[in-house]
């Protein structure tokens, strides 16, 4: 049976993630298990989940490989756990692979399902992942150990409000660290356009039908951009494009200044979860497929009412402009 | 300062084929893998592209390419990317799907770097895709750093500049923000998002002179070796993923922009 381990670290106000509570939701469906905690005020946030072990310091405050990783290798030595859950957030996919290779372990990322057989719990764990982008869905087993998996965010439930566990006394792990690198901060490269907020509950896709011809024979950039930006602060969404959308800089066509690859979706960009999407102007189809495969609902807009990627994807495919329809929309929004 | 640039990547099955997974007796693969036309890996590429780039600012600057590929269709791959810019390969003969196991990966690559003769580390920049288009788990280029004992690693890199000998990276994190991170200098890894820059155009004289000295490479290219154990991929399979579709047709821009917002806000 393994020794589980949930390996959370702290937001840069001290407190924990919703996918750090996704983590302890699918430890608490396996049985027992212990906590341990790194990050800025990962003291004060391990007593109120009754975290066993801890990581204090300035320098494990920030997230950065060296002592991210030495961290989270410490707490695992600490536990002596054999299989760790963790959150799949950005920190923790830098620095938990070095941990792994580390501890001599192995690891495996983007977990979207879990499923643990007959026999003691622990024993004979499947994981569930995506391969080749989000196209082929497969299921991983291993003996090796200590093992540690890495939890997609969105993919679990979140357990909900505090965590009811027997008070523990929290051991501070100490670790010795000197880092070369040092953290700047955060910048947005997207001129005050968000990109894929996990938070919002709707996307919003831009495909490249936005910058071609309209009924006029002309191109209307302006107006496009106008009722895109207008509608994503109104309904307060997340922003995607397709990748032809967003590849048309590089080729000299017309291009909506605010898109960049951050807000790509598709097999070369990211795979949102957001309980509803609607895309307007996308063709093609397998990486609009792709691109969308957590979302729940989904809609679309365009002139092509055979369009490869909406027929069979889509919930229900209007075949309107896409310019009238944003239009209206937006004037209902206001 | 001239830089040791090593950019691990693999190949993926071309993006507009349709994939079909297979079980046969040692696990998954794609049906008619060795058929399907390959591409370098788009982030490794890009990884590459910012490699040639760095090391056209800095003279002296190699760059080496680590592949773990059936050498076969490494060769056709390499009739293209060679094209693009100056570098030596390092082929690893071996199966390059997406079901072969992250840890062991990385384990080859490391062992493979580290047989590097005259590898100086103070020099040594290691880079590669932060995820793959086949397996995608976004964890052999960390692996390999911690195995080289390289302790300064960058995950979704957008853009690497040097000020003052000192690598200045901008990575990827969540809500669509880059974290700025200012780190003293090699060694370090960067695993690479998709960056900047443009594809570079090909340059026939440059893809004629590689490969005079690739297919030699080619081989003499190791076989991996690659085990598997402790790992296996027990089941993959294709999506469920037909909806029926509701078209709607003729309908006012006014009545659709009525029925979008009921459903946005239900």
């Amino acid at each position: 049976m393994d020794k589980i381990l949930v390996l959370l670290h702290t937001e840069p106000d001290g407190t924990l993630g919703r996918a750090a509570m996704e983590s302890l939701g699918v430890a608490a469906s396996l049985g027992a298990y212990e906590i341990a905690i790194s990050g800025a005020g990962s003291a004060a946030a391990a007593g109120k989940v009754g975290a066993a072990l801890c990581v204090q310091g300035d320098e494990f405050a920030v997230p950065r490989s060296s002592t991210d990783a030495a961290a989270a290798e410490a707490l695992v030595r600490a536990s002596a756990a054999t299989l760790v859950l963790a959150p799949g957030t950005s920190r923790w996919s830098r620095a938990l692979p070095m941990a792994a290779a580390r501890l001599n372990g192995v690891i495996d990322t983007h977990i979207v399902g879990l499923e643990t057989g007959p026999e003691t719990a622990g024993d004979s764990i499947q994981l569930k992942r995506w391969f080749y982008r989000q196209r082929i869905e497969g299921t991983v087993a291993r003996t090796r150990r200590p093992w540690i998996v890495l939890i997609e965010p969105g993919a679990f439930p979140a357990v909900d409000g505090p965590v009811a566990r027997t008070p523990v006394e929290t051991r501070v792990v100490v670790v010795e660290a000197t880092p070369r690198t040092t953290v700047l901060g955060t910048v947005s490269e997207s001129a005050g356009e968000q990109t894929i907020r996990p938070d919002a509950e709707l996307l919003f896709v831009a495909g490249a039908g936005w910058t071609k011809k309209q009924k006029d024979g002309q191109v209307h950039i302006a107006d496009a951009a106008e009722r895109i930006q207008s509608f994503v602060h109104k309904a307060k969404c997340s922003l995607g494009s397709s990748k032809s959308l967003v590849d048309q800089a590089g080729e000299g066509e017309a291009i909506l200044p605010f898109l960049t690859h951050l807000h790509q979706v598709g097999q070369t960009g990211s795979t949102p979860r957001h309980k509803k999407g609607l895309a307007t102007c996308c063709h093609g189809e397998e990486p609009h497929v792709v691109g969308w495969r957590f979302i729940n609902e989904r809609r679309a807009v365009n002139l092509d009412a055979s369009c490869g990627w909406a027929r069979g994807k889509a919930d229900v495919l209007y075949v309107a402009d896409a310019f009238e329809v944003m239009r209206e929309l937006n004037a209902l929004l206001d | 300062m001239p830089y040791q640039i090593i950019v691990c990547g693999g190949l993926a099955p071309d993006p507009l084929q349709t994939l079909e997974p297979v079980m046969g007796a040692g696990g998954p693969a794609l049906k008619n893998e060795m058929m399907l036309p390959a591409v370098f890996d788009p982030w490794a590429a890009h990884a590459l592209f910012e490699a040639a780039h760095l090391a056209k600012q800095h003279a002296g600057s190699t760059i080496r390419v680590i592949t773990l590929a059936p050498k076969a269709k490494l060769q056709q791959v390499m009739m293209t990317v060679a094209q693009k810019l100056p570098f030596e390969l390092i082929p690893i003969d071996g199966p390059g799907g997406g079901f072969t196991d992250a840890v062991e990966v990385s384990e080859v690559l490391a062992a493979t770097i580290s047989g590097i003769a005259g590898l100086d580390k103070s020099q040594l920049l290691l880079f590669g895709g932060w995820e793959s288009a086949t397996r995608g788990a976004g964890c052999v280029i960390p692996m390999v750093a911690a195995r080289l004992g390289i302790e300064d690693c960058f995950l979704a890199v957008d853009e690497l500049k040097i000020e003052d000998g000192a690598l200045v990276i901008k990575e990827r994190v969540e809500g669509g923000l880059h974290q700025v991170s200012r780190c003293a200098g090699p060694p370090a890894a960067l695993a690479w998002a998709t960056g900047n820059l443009p594809e570079p155009a090909n340059h026939p004289q440059t893809g004629m002179a590689n490969m005079r000295a690739m297919m030699p490479a080619l081989q003499r290219a190791k076989a991996a070796g690659l085990k598997g154990e402790g790992f296996a991929v027990t089941e993959a399979r294709l999506p469920a993923q037909q909806r029926q579709t509701q078209i709607v047709k003729d309908k006012p821009a006014a009545e659709i922009a009525r029925e979008l917002l009921e459903w946005i806000k239900g």
